[in-house]
């Protein structure tokens, strides 16, 4: 048939459908709420995942970080001053995973140092990270101003820092902080550099109330100056830790070897400590567990879509069908005049795929402000991706087709005969 | 169309049965009919319900297919084509008027009048011209986007007679076309249809009226499934081509 001949039969089914407003309005409906539900269902579902997804890219999706951990059966301060409390990390794994792990890129050990940071009369209490130069390339960050760590500054035991976005803000508010002097605990260390704010991933937009609050310092100066003993001020009471390392950042070459350190780690850590005084973050395993969520997510609110839209689609079959009844007469006609059996299964074929990609435009636009809507009253995030509207749109369509068989074969295998005859 | 010329016959019957099966029974609605029509003949089918005029007229009509014997359109033979092709041989060689105007309500006029030409493998490049002379002939030029239920019942039928025009087909079948008319219009109708005979295109009429089916060349009796009489008026339709 010629392009002219569907654009009648599209024009002449959209007359028949306007025939019966009312009946043709509440037959789209089941349609228009399936298409639209899956459009903002994906939305919220997306807009949900990916702030998760968000916080564990920026841990490093190459990274496998080993952290310490105090363990749950050790006493807190319990009124002993002079307690020391030993758990976590050791130099020895630090130094058994750079020595001895395949594929590592950097292996970066972290220190948290508590200790006040003054300057003047202004002081704040950020986290003190003694670092390595690596910790840079590690964890993605960007240098604002000056420069990182370098490893000279680890073997002459300089006292330089880097500061975080916030506290180089809080503490120079009015000035560039490089070259200054600022005091850590009881000593005296100059800013040599400042990090960028850490940057979103998905749109450049720092967090609001993200407070990037760390004061970093080469590692070998802080074990000069302050130990490996931290005491810890809790409300009148004092906690003393003796901790080697918090943090083990170990940078791997490719994704693939991500699960294969993690193991390794898992391995060497549970083989050296006695109590489980540390935890095994690897971020790309979270991200994948994310992952599987939302596709288990992902499957429920299909699921619930689809069925809506078979619904729908019974819905439209269910009116068909009564149409092909009703009409049983133009049937005869059409046939008595010329039509073929096909001509009479695209006639209806088109009003029911009209009805259904009708629902579907305007579920596809109710589905497009819902998440609108959801945003400005719920405060949450949706996002509605390309491929949502477009599979919500043309899987309408395709129910039109599937509904619109049977009533359609059911028109076109009247006898012409007894079609003519029915009142 | 010049092949076709030569075939006098537009329709042509030979011992043309239709059996249909009614439970157990079997219903003999054609019982050995045969007749032919020729070239611009103008026929009229009478018989009472049951005599089988309709499964007569339903396989003229190529809406049915003969049991047993064979059945020639304009040369073609039907028992052996499949529905497609019947469906063909519809919109190209038949035009169907109806007792009941059988128009399609949500099509306008003119639409209505193309009908048959949207059928067509191949339509026409000039089909909305031709459908606008016949609404115009058919006194119908200022209702062209009217809906068939804005018509009257003598309006509709030029309606449905222009529809059965517009293919220039081989044989105009008209079922009772006057059938739900009062008397002047359908006498107007009545003289449209000797005005297409006059023209030369050949008619079947289906009737049960007598002075109706007086106005044909041919009147067909059947009874039974069987042709009862056949009786031939030539010469009235002479004067009447005369008088015209």
């Amino acid at each position: 048939m010629k392009r002219q001949t569907y654009a009648r039969m599209l024009r002449s089914g959209f007359r028949s459908l306007m025939l019966h407003r009312l009946r043709s309005l509440l037959t789209t409906l089941g349609v228009l709420f399936g298409t639209s539900s899956v459009i903002a269902m994906l939305a919220i579902g997306e807009g949900a995942s990916f702030e998760a997804q968000e916080q564990i890219k920026l841990l490093g999706s190459q990274n496998v970080i080993l952290r310490s951990v105090k363990p749950a059966d050790e006493p807190t301060s319990g009124g002993q001053t002079s307690r020391v409390v030993r758990y976590g990390l050791l130099d020895a794994d630090y130094e058994r995973v750079r020595d001895t792990f395949p594929a590592v890129v950097h292996v970066v050990p972290v220190r948290k140092i508590e200790a006040e940071v003054r300057v003047l009369t202004r002081s704040l209490n950020p986290q003190i990270l003694a670092t390595q130069p690596s910790y840079l390339a590690a964890t993605g960050r960007l240098m604002w101003e000056g420069r990182f760590l370098t490893a000279e500054d680890g073997r002459s035991l300089s006292n330089v820092c880097v500061l975080g976005t916030d506290v180089a803000h809080y503490l120079f508010p009015l000035r560039s902080p490089i070259g200054e002097r600022i005091k850590i605990g009881p000593e005296y260390f100059i800013v040599v550099g400042t990090l960028a704010p850490r940057l979103r991933a998905a749109d450049d937009q720092p967090e609001v109330g993200e407070f990037t609050g760390e004061v970093l310092i080469p590692f070998e100066t802080a074990t000069n100056w302050f130990g490996r003993i931290q005491v810890k001020l809790r409300s009148g009471s004092r906690e003393m830790e003796e901790v080697d390392l918090h943090e083990i950042i170990i940078g791997v070459a490719s994704g693939d070897a991500v699960s294969l350190i993690a193991d390794a780690s898992r391995e060497m850590l549970s083989r050296g400590h006695q109590k489980r005084d540390y935890e095994i973050v690897v971020p790309l395993e979270l991200l994948a567990r994310a992952e599987e969520t939302k596709r288990i997510f992902n499957v429920v609110l299909g699921s619930i879509a689809g069925i809506s839209l078979l619904v729908g689609g019974i819905g439209i079959m269910n009116v068909m069908l009564a149409t092909v009844t009703e009409r049983t007469r133009e049937i005869g006609i059409r046939r008595a005049l010329g039509a073929k059996k096909r001509h009479i299964i695209t006639q209806f074929l088109i009003e029911t795929v009209l009805l259904s990609v009708g629902g579907g435009l305007f579920g596809v636009a109710l589905g497009l402000t819902i998440p609108i809507i959801v945003e400005a009253s719920a405060d949450m995030k949706t996002i509605v991706t390309p491929i949502a509207p477009i599979a919500a749109f043309g899987i309408s369509a395709g129910v039109g087709i599937i509904f619109g068989i049977y009533p359609a074969w059911r028109a076109a295998s009247m006898d012409p005969v007894e079609a003519l005859r029915h009142e | 169309m010049s092949s076709q010329e030569h075939i006098q016959n537009v329709v042509e019957l030979m011992n043309v049965r239709r059996t249909y099966r009614m439970g157990e029974e079997l219903v003999q609605a054609l019982d050995g009919v045969s007749f032919a029509i020729g070239r611009g003949e103008y026929w009229s089918v009478m018989g009472a319900s049951g005599s089988g005029k309709s499964t007569l007229l339903n396989v003229i009509g190529c809406l049915d297919r003969p049991t047993e014997g064979d059945y020639l359109l304009a040369g073609t033979k039907t028992s052996s084509l499949d529905d497609d092709e019947l469906s063909d041989l519809r919109s190209q060689k038949l035009g169907f008027i109806f007792q009941s105007y059988n128009l399609i309500p949500q099509l306008d006029v003119l639409e209505n009048i193309l009908v048959p030409l949207y059928y067509q493998d191949e339509p026409p490049a000039d089909g909305e011209e031709r459908a606008r002379a016949l609404a115009e002939r058919m006194g119908l030029g200022d209702r062209i986007g009217h809906r068939p239920t804005e018509l009257s019942g003598g309006q509709q039928q030029r309606v449905a007679i222009a529809r059965s025009l517009v293919n220039n087909p081989e044989l105009i079948m008209a079922d009772e076309a006057t059938g739900n008319l009062d008397s002047q219009t359908a006498n107007e109708i009545l003289d449209l249809f000797d005005e297409l005979s006059a023209e030369g295109k050949t008619i079947v009429f289906v009737t049960h009226e007598a002075h109706v089916a007086e106005r044909a060349s041919h009147i067909l009796r059947m009874k039974d499934g069987q042709i009862e009489e056949l009786i031939v008026q030539r010469e009235i339709v002479q004067r009447e081509i005369v008088r015209s």
